[in-house]
């Protein structure tokens, strides 16, 4: 209950994101294919153990397919059930392949003649994105962390002021010219795993310069337990230095401990990840800067979240 | 006919190889046996590309799941070059093999120097088992054995 509370009071003022936020996580079936004759099948969930379905499951409709040569392929047999979404791609084309979603919006308060506003309640891809109603997701900003989705929340406990509904805009657009006191923060988020039908390829991991972005150095259908991984973090296509990543191998109930490793990117971006055993692995990272696209946004959120599958040597 | 073709061949053209791998399939006791895919490769001591002496696969399987669907399940060869392998490759993969001791040649124009050799087995509805061992080339004699789905692995100068 209390954590309960705090999490509608931090959502409501859109400031941080709670400790204890539900992981949302794609679990391809296989990301390693001989051939181009076959289907990757994939769950996709929110819950607090990785890839565990026992909470939500998550929207697909904005799932998207980046096929190697750089078109777009499209997800087949959508369906959702309580704990988990699930989706097939047909991997037709060789080469490494890059599936997942793009989120983004601007969310935050204003005030209009003193009395507080809110923007943001829907979530969804970046505006004018495919798909772009964004509705009932299964916690925000489609990144590996749920964003400030809960201000539909009865009000906020703890003697906040309560956001009246009606003062609670669905975009940035719909700010009055008259508001005051903006306090913006634009999030981007991207989750997304990666599959190889023959030999791998990178054309999908060239930087596009923007944003918070992952740059494999050891190519990520090419990772094996008893070789440590190498990944790059850019922002704005530079090295993001100092960048806290947390990697958390799947199958958590049957361990003691959750195995989170919580590493820090060197200089270059680079951080590097040991596997401790084979398996699926949530890697997630975010940032939050004071540069957003948006120049009514003060702050930007940026996260990214991989699944990544680490093959026994 | 064709064997004595096959000797003649061997015996203008010697040495065909730079030596022999024999690899042995064991034989294993179960309800349901399938033979393995095997893949045979070599790869130098100081680093570089890893090359395929052999790979055994379900030639003819075709249709909705081919033969070819698994042979990501050999994942180590297919991480170190047999997804770069355009099969069927001419002298190098052929069919699945039944239980016994199978000999391949190391081919001559393998560059004298330091390898590691490599067998790798995977077992529809059984496991996997991937052995490695030194090896010079041309080839002097060496062992080694697997302990589940592979059996000696035995080295030989011809």
């Amino acid at each position: 209950m209390i954590a309960k509370s705090l999490f509608f009071t931090t959502a409501a003022l859109g400031l941080t994101v709670p400790a204890f936020a539900h992981n949302q996580w794609l679990l391809p079936s296989t990301t390693v294919l001989s051939d181009t004759q076959q289907s990757v099948t994939v769950d996709a969930g929110a819950s607090t153990a990785p890839f565990e379905p026992n909470h939500n499951a998550l929207s697909v409709e904005g799932v998207k397919v980046w096929a190697p040569d750089g078109s777009m392929g499209a997800i087949e047999n959508a369906a959702r059930s309580k704990y988990r979404s699930t989706f097939d791609v047909k991997i037709d084309k060789p080469g490494t392949w890059r599936i997942g979603m793009e989120n983004g919006g601007i969310s935050g308060s204003f005030k209009v003649d003193g009395e507080p506003w809110m923007v943001g309640r829907r979530r969804g891809p970046p505006a004018g994105g495919p798909g772009a109603a964004g509705g009932a997701r299964a916690g925000g900003a489609g990144a590996g962390r749920p964003g400030p989705a809960a201000a539909m929340g009865p009000g906020a406990p703890g003697g906040r002021p309560q956001i009246d509904p009606s003062h609670i805009v669905a975009s940035v657009d719909d700010i009055p010219a008259n508001a005051t006191d903006l306090d913006l923060t634009e999030t981007v988020g991207r989750n997304e795993f990666f599959v190889s039908a023959g030999e791998p390829s990178d054309a999908l991991f060239k930087p596009t310069g923007r944003g918070l972005e992952f740059v494999p150095v050891t190519l990520p259908t090419d990772l094996v337990s008893n070789e440590p991984g190498q990944f790059r973090f850019l922002v704005d296509g530079q090295p993001a230095a100092g960048l806290e990543v947390e990697v958390i191998p799947g199958g958590r109930r049957y361990r003691e401990s959750d195995g989170t490793q919580k590493l820090k990117t060197d200089d270059q971006g680079m951080v590097t990840v040991q596997w401790p055993m084979a398996g699926m692995y949530w890697l997630n990272a975010s940032l939050t800067d004071a540069k957003p696209g948006n120049p009514k946004a003060s702050k930007r959120r940026m996260s990214y979240t991989a699944t990544l599958e680490v093959l026994a040597p | 006919m064709k064997k004595s073709l096959a000797i003649a061949v061997s015996v203008i053209a010697a040495p065909a190889s730079a030596g022999t791998v024999t690899v042995t399939i064991p034989r294993i006791a179960v309800a349901e046996y399938h033979v393995p895919y095997v893949a045979v490769w070599i790869e130098p001591k100081a680093g570089g590309p890893a090359r395929t002496l052999a790979v055994w696969y379900d030639v003819a399987k075709r249709g909705n799941e081919p033969g070819t669907k698994w042979l990501a399940d050999l994942r180590t060869w297919w991480r170190k070059g047999g997804r770069s392998l355009k099969l069927p490759a001419d002298g190098v993969s052929g069919a699945t093999r039944a239980p016994g001791a199978h000999r391949i040649a190391i081919p001559a124009n393998v560059k004298p120097g330091s390898y590691t050799l490599f067998v790798e087995a995977a077992r529809e509805d059984g496991g996997r088992e991937l052995v490695s061992m030194p090896l010079t080339v041309p080839a002097g004699s060496a062992k080694a054995a697997g302990k589940t789905e592979l059996g000696a692995i035995v080295v030989k100068s011809r």
